[in-house]
C-alpha cells in the first residue's frame, strides 16, 4: 500500500536523478494524488490532501517564523556592530526556538475587565488571515496550494482583514495603550491599503492576468521590474513603502510604538497569544516580500532576458525554490534595512507621506503603464 | 508650475536623504570587522581592557611602598553611597609636630557605583581605576578593602 501512495511510484519512476523534482513539483504532486487516489474514495482522498496540505502550512508558518524573528535580531544587530544571538547553537541558531519553548510555558495571564471571547479570537483572527494568503502564494512550478483566478485581488482582499484582529485585539483589551495602538493601525492600514492595490494594479496592467501562476509565466522573457521599466520601478518602490506600512513595522510602527505605547495593541497578551501576534508580524512581513518578488521579481522564475537563450538556460540551472525564497528574503533584509535605518514617523507624516505623495505619484504612474502598454512600450 | 517643481523636489531630496542613511546602515551590515561585541568568556585570555574602563578603585603605590594618600577625608566626603571610609591616626613627627596620617583607607566594593567622585576630587591623585573587572566572590566580607599595603608611607613631597 506505501508504494502506491505514488512518492515511491514517483522517484522510481523518474528518468532524470532525484533531484529534477525540485525544479518541477507538478508532477510529484499529481503522483501524490493519483496514489491517493488509489488507495481510498474519492472523499477520503481530499481530506488526507487538505490534512497535509495543513500540516505542511503549519510547519512552514513556524519554521518562517522563527527563522524571521532570529533573522530580524541578527539583521539588527550587525547594523548596530553588535553580534545579536550568538549562545545557543552555533550562531545562536536554537535562539528563537528556545524562546518560543519559553512562551509556550508562560502563563495566559486573564485581564479583568476585557471582552474575553473577543480578547481570545483576535490573535486566531490574525493568523487564519496570514494563513488564507500564504495559501495563495506560488513557491515554485507546481509548488501552490490554491490557483484563483483573481490571485492578487483575493491577497489584497484577504490582507487587509487582518486589521480586524488587530482592532478587536486593542478593543477587548480594555485598555489605553492598546486602544490608542489599535486605532491608529487602524487608521495606518486602511490608508496604505489604497497604495499597495494601486501598485499591484499598476502590474495587473502590464501581465493582463490576476490569476499569480499566469502572472509568473508572463515574467519568463523578464521580470516585469524590468519589462515595465520605469512604471513598474516606481510601483515597485511604492509598493515595497506601503507594504511596511501596512506590516505595522519599520519606521511605520506608530500602533506599537514602544516608547509611547508600551507595545500598543498587544500590550496586555501574555505567553503564546503574545507570540501568535507577534510572529504574525513577521510571517506579514515575509507575505508582503513574497507578492512583491511574485509580481515584480518574477516570484520563482529565474533571472531571463529574452525569449530562449544561453543566459537564460544557465539561470535555470539553479532550482524555481531557490530563487523564489532568495528575492523574498532579500526584500525582507531591505524591510529590515528601513526599520533599523530610518526613525518613527509623526502620525501626521505619515499620513502626509500617504496621502500627499504616495497616493498622488501612484495614481499617475497607473496611468503612465496604461499608456505604456496601450502604446506597446513595454519590452 | 513653481509648487509642482517644488513638489518633485522634495520627493528627489527625500528620497537621496533616505538612500544615504540606507548607504550607512547597510555598509555596517556588509562589515562584520566593525563589531565592536567582545565575546567575553571565550576571549578572556586575549581580552584587553581600555585604560579608561572602570574595574575598581585602586591606590596606586610605588616600589619602595609609598603611596599619594594624605588622609584627608575628600573622597569619604563626596562619596555618594558611602562605600569609603578613611580611618586616620595622629602621629609625632621627628620635628616635634603633631601630624595626622592615613592608618586605613577602606573602599567598600559592594556598595560602589563607579561613579569616579573620589579618583576625580582627590587633590593629590592618590586614587586611580584599575580595569580588574572580575570581582565576583563567595563571601561579601572579601568585598570590603584596605587600600593602603600595610607598611606604606605617604610618599614625600606630596605635602607641600
Amino acid at each position: 500500500m506505501l508504494t502506491s501512495f505514488g512518492i515511491i511510484n514517483y522517484l522510481s519512476a523518474q528518468s532524470g536523478p532525484w533531484w529534477r523534482v525540485f525544479y518541477d513539483f507538478t508532477s510529484l504532486t499529481k503522483n501524490i494524488d493519483a496514489g491517493l487516489h488509489n488507495a481510498m474514495s474519492p472523499f477520503w482522498t481530499t481530506v488526507t490532501e487538505m490534512v497535509i496540505v495543513g500540516i505542511l502550512f503549519l510547519l512552514f508558518y513556524a519554521v518562517i517564523g522563527l527563522f524571521l524573528v532570529y533573522a530580524e535580531r541578527k539583521v539588527c544587530a550587525f547594523i548596530q556592530n553588535r553580534l545579536g544571538p550568538n549562545r545557543l547553537g552555533p550562531f545562536g541558531i536554537f535562539q528563537t526556538v528556545a524562546d518560543l519553548i519559553k512562551l509556550l510555558f508562560k502563563e495566559l495571564i486573564p485581564i479583568k475587565n476585557a471582552d474575553h471571547f473577543l480578547f481570545n479570537l483576535a490573535p486566531y483572527i490574525v493568523i487564519i488571515v496570514n494563513f488564507m494568503v500564504l495559501a495563495a502564494i506560488p513557491y515554485a512550478l507546481g509548488l501552490h496550494a490554491v490557483d484563483l483566478n483573481i490571485g492578487i485581488f483575493y491577497v489584497i482582499a484577504v490582507s487587509s482583514m487582518s486589521v480586524i484582529g488587530v482592532l478587536l485585539a486593542g478593543w477587548s483589551s480594555n485598555s489605553k495603550y492598546s486602544l490608542l495602538g489599535a486605532m491608529r493601525s487602524g487608521a495606518q492600514i486602511v490608508s496604505y491599503e489604497l497604495s499597495v492595490g494601486l501598485a499591484l494594479a499598476t502590474v495587473v496592467i502590464l501581465a493582463g492576468s490576476m490569476q499569480l501562476s499566469v502572472i509568473v509565466e508572463g515574467q519568463r522573457t523578464g521580470w516585469f521590474i524590468f519589462k515595465g521599466h520605469i512604471p513598474a520601478v516606481i510601483a515597485f518602490v511604492i509598493y515595497i513603502i506601503a507594504g511596511t506600512a501596512e506590516t505595522n513595522r519599520g519606521p511605520f510602527d506608530l500602533a506599537e510604538a514602544e516608547s509611547e505605547l508600551t507595545a500598543g495593541y498587544h500590550t496586555e497578551y501574555s505567553g503564546i497569544k503574545f507570540a501568535f501576534f507577534y510572529l504574525a508580524e513577521f510571517i506579514n512581513m515575509f507575505i508582503v516580500a513574497s507578492i512583491a518578488a511574485t509580481i515584480f521579481l518574477g516570484g520563482w522564475m529565474p533571472l531571463h532576458f529574452g525569449a530562449d537563450n544561453g543566459f537564460n538556460r544557465i539561470m535555470d540551472f539553479i532550482p524555481p525554490v531557490i530563487w523564489f525564497f532568495a528575492k523574498t528574503f532579500f526584500l525582507i533584509w531591505v524591510i529590515m534595512l528601513f526599520k533599523w535605518t530610518f526613525p518613527r514617523l509623526r502620525i501626521d507624516q505619515l499620513l502626509t507621506l500617504e496621502w500627499k505623495y504616495l497616493l498622488p505619484i501612484n495614481i499617475v504612474n497607473l496611468l503612465i503603464m496604461a499608456f505604456i502598454v496601450l502604446m506597446g512600450w513595454h519590452f | 508650475m513653481r509648487s509642482i517643481i517644488n513638489y518633485l523636489k522634495d520627493i528627489f531630496l527625500g528620497v537621496r536623504s533616505l538612500l544615504k542613511g540606507m548607504k550607512v546602515t547597510s555598509r555596517y551590515f556588509w562589515s562584520p570587522r566593525s563589531i565592536v561585541t567582545e565575546k567575553y568568556p571565550e576571549n578572556r585570555k586575549t581580552l584587553v581592557m581600555l585604560e579608561r574602563s572602570k574595574g575598581e578603585v585602586i591606590m596606586p603605590h610605588n616600589d619602595k611602598n609609598e603611596h599619594h594618600c594624605t588622609g584627608c577625608g575628600i573622597c569619604q566626603i563626596n562619596c555618594p553611597n558611602g562605600s569609603i571610609e578613611v580611618i586616620s591616626k595622629i602621629i609625632d613627627t621627628e620635628d616635634g609636630k603633631k601630624k595626622k596620617i592615613i592608618d586605613k583607607h577602606i573602599y567598600k566594593l559592594g556598595q560602589c557605583t563607579f561613579c569616579g567622585l573620589c579618583v576625580k576630587t582627590c587633590p593629590s591623585n592618590a586614587l586611580a581605576f584599575s580595569t580588574k573587572f572580575e570581582h565576583a566572590v563567595f563571601n561579601k566580607a572579601l568585598l570590603i578593602k584596605v587600600l593602603n599595603k600595610p607598611g606604606s608611607q605617604l610618599m614625600k613631597g606630596v605635602e607641600q
